[in-house]
């Protein structure tokens, strides 16, 4: 492979290689402000919103922007590291727990939806309607199989706060984590014709391909708030602190409410923005 | 069954219709595991011969060592990888986290054990008369490693194809040290990943698809470049 008349270019080019990974290396300075990051949850990713409101932010700032998707509980967690200048969340107790802990230093909500709870509808509840409480009871209490994310995402956070409410506990042989996002959770509570907790927007977008549907509840408790948290900037030099401020008044802002008002997958509204 | 054959369906119309996350990811692919398989191919290279030709305190634990680590998992270094290149992390000031370099690096580490590996067993190898004869014909240190070097080529070869094959596929280090982000790291095993959390499953096999159509063709030339060694 390496004729000897190759060997002198062969090794000019080894010490490009070097010099250009090394100049990649520290290409970027300290204090480079042009950049944000954002930790979100999936669902907005997924569901394509984010698709529809970045382009209008840096329509107006011209930043250089990082989108890291994963569960509320991960995007908390980048925060607390100092990892990610700001994040979009929606688990508002373990929100309220992070303010109060000085993480973040601006939390507001500023878009919802709901939370449907889905079951196969072989194995539909009583027609008379519920509260999500009494479903989630008559679930553990009848040893239905239920499957959970399993994953400290929002929408995990909230299925355990469902079951605190219910006072009742699943039985560990009907219930089964995935540790994995809604849409693979959802496939796989659709193949094992069980029980799952849903965030509205995930569900509209695979309507079309599981059997699962929406248990006939009502109440309050089924609540889904997004927010939106600047980090705390004292964490270390690399927060964008001034770049995380602006996206916190875009979501906040007129403009931003709109956008989400009218952003709609398959011919349905996914979010209610909050400031109107 | 449907959802393969849709799948390839939905492959050709993304290669025809020109479309932007799929050509981006797959030129990602391509440029961050041969930039890590050029890198590591150099050290790979270097170390192999060294601990076949030279003698010196602790070398077969090292070469035990590499070749233990010809198994080490990319989730495991892509988890190492997140807390060395963390802002908080002993390499932060890098600033490599998300980004494609951090892959490289990633991959560089996936890469050099089997490198080193397979290139110290090809040298080693070697019929003993080659080295000597070398050596009584006045061929300096450097023309004697030019020397075991063309005369392992064909399992030098195998190894950087086997590295190659291993970075160009491997899902681990892309999503943790990369964090999959749009236009930035995202490669073609990231996106299929990402395509099936989506339920875009025809797009998810189509983008795998590429991903081994890819991998297949690049295969095929290196091993017809190499072809005339075989002979």
């Amino acid at each position: 492979m390496l004729p000897i008349r190759y060997s002198k270019q062969i090794r000019h080019w080894a010490i490009c290689l070097a010099s250009v990974f090394l100049l990649g290396c520290d290409s970027s300075t300290q204090t480079d402000q042009s950049k944000l990051r954002i930790a979100t949850t999936t669902s907005t990713r997924d569901s394509g919103l984010l698709d529809v409101l970045l382009p209008e932010f840096t329509k107006t700032y011209n930043y250089d922007l990082s989108v890291i998707a994963v569960g509320t509980g991960a995007a908390l967690k980048l925060g607390q590291q100092g990892e990610v200048d700001v994040l979009i969340v929606h688990a508002p107790n373990a929100e309220a727990a992070f303010m109060k802990d000085k993480h973040g230093s601006q939390h507001s909500p500023f878009m919802k939806n709901s939370f449907v709870l889905l079951g196969h509808p072989d194995m539909a509840m009583n027609p008379q309607k519920l509260t999500v409480t009494q479903a989630m009871a008559k679930i553990a209490d009848n040893r239905l199989r239920f499957v959970s994310r399993g994953d400290d995402s929002g929408t995990h956070k909230k299925e355990l706060e469902l079951w605190g409410l219910s006072a009742s506990q699943p039985q560990t042989e009907a219930y089964t984590e995935t540790g994995q996002g809604m849409g693979n959770t959802l496939m796989i509570a659709n193949e094992l014709k069980a029980f799952t907790l849903c965030d509205a927007g995930t569900y509209l977008q695979f309507k079309n391909k599981i059997d699962l549907r929406p248990v006939n509840t009502e109440g309050a408790e089924l609540e889904n708030r997004y927010s939106v948290i600047t980090v705390q900037p004292e964490k270390n030099n690399y927060i964008n602190q001034k770049a995380a401020r602006e996206f916190y008044d875009f979501l906040n802002s007129k403009r931003a409410a709109a956008l989400i008002r009218d952003f709609q997958v398959n011919g349905q509204t996914l979010f209610t923005p909050l400031n109107q | 069954m449907e959802m393969i054959l849709s799948g390839i369906t939905e492959a050709i119309q993304l290669l025809v219709s020109g479309d932007a996350l799929v050509f981006d990811a797959a030129w990602r692919s391509i440029w961050v595991s041969t930039t890590a398989v050029l890198i590591a191919t150099i050290l790979g290279i270097s170390i192999g011969t060294l601990l076949a030709r030279r003698r010196f305190l602790g070398r077969g634990l090292l070469v035990t060592l590499f070749r233990g680590l010809m198994g080490v998992p990319t989730v495991l270094i892509g988890l190492i990888g997140y807390a060395l290149l963390a802002r908080q992390g002993p390499l932060g000031t890098l600033e490599l986290l998300y980004t494609p370099w951090g892959i490289v690096l990633g991959e560089v580490i996936l890469a050099v054990p089997i490198i080193t590996s397979l290139t110290h067993g090809g040298i080693k190898n070697l019929d003993r008369r080659i080295p000597e004869t070398a050596r009584m014909l006045g061929a300096g240190p450097v023309q004697r490693w030019k020397t075991y070097l063309s005369e392992a080529r064909l399992p030098i070869i195998l190894a950087i194809l086997t590295a190659f094959a291993r970075c160009f596929t491997e899902l681990g280090i892309a999503m943790m040290v990369g964090g999959n982000l749009k236009f930035k790291t995202r490669t073609l095993s990231t996106s299929t990943t990402l395509e099936t959390a989506r339920g875009e499953f025809s797009r998810a096999v189509a983008m795998s698809l590429i991903l081994l159509a890819i991998a297949i063709c690049i295969t095929v030339v290196i091993a017809l470049v190499s072809r005339e060694d075989e002979s």
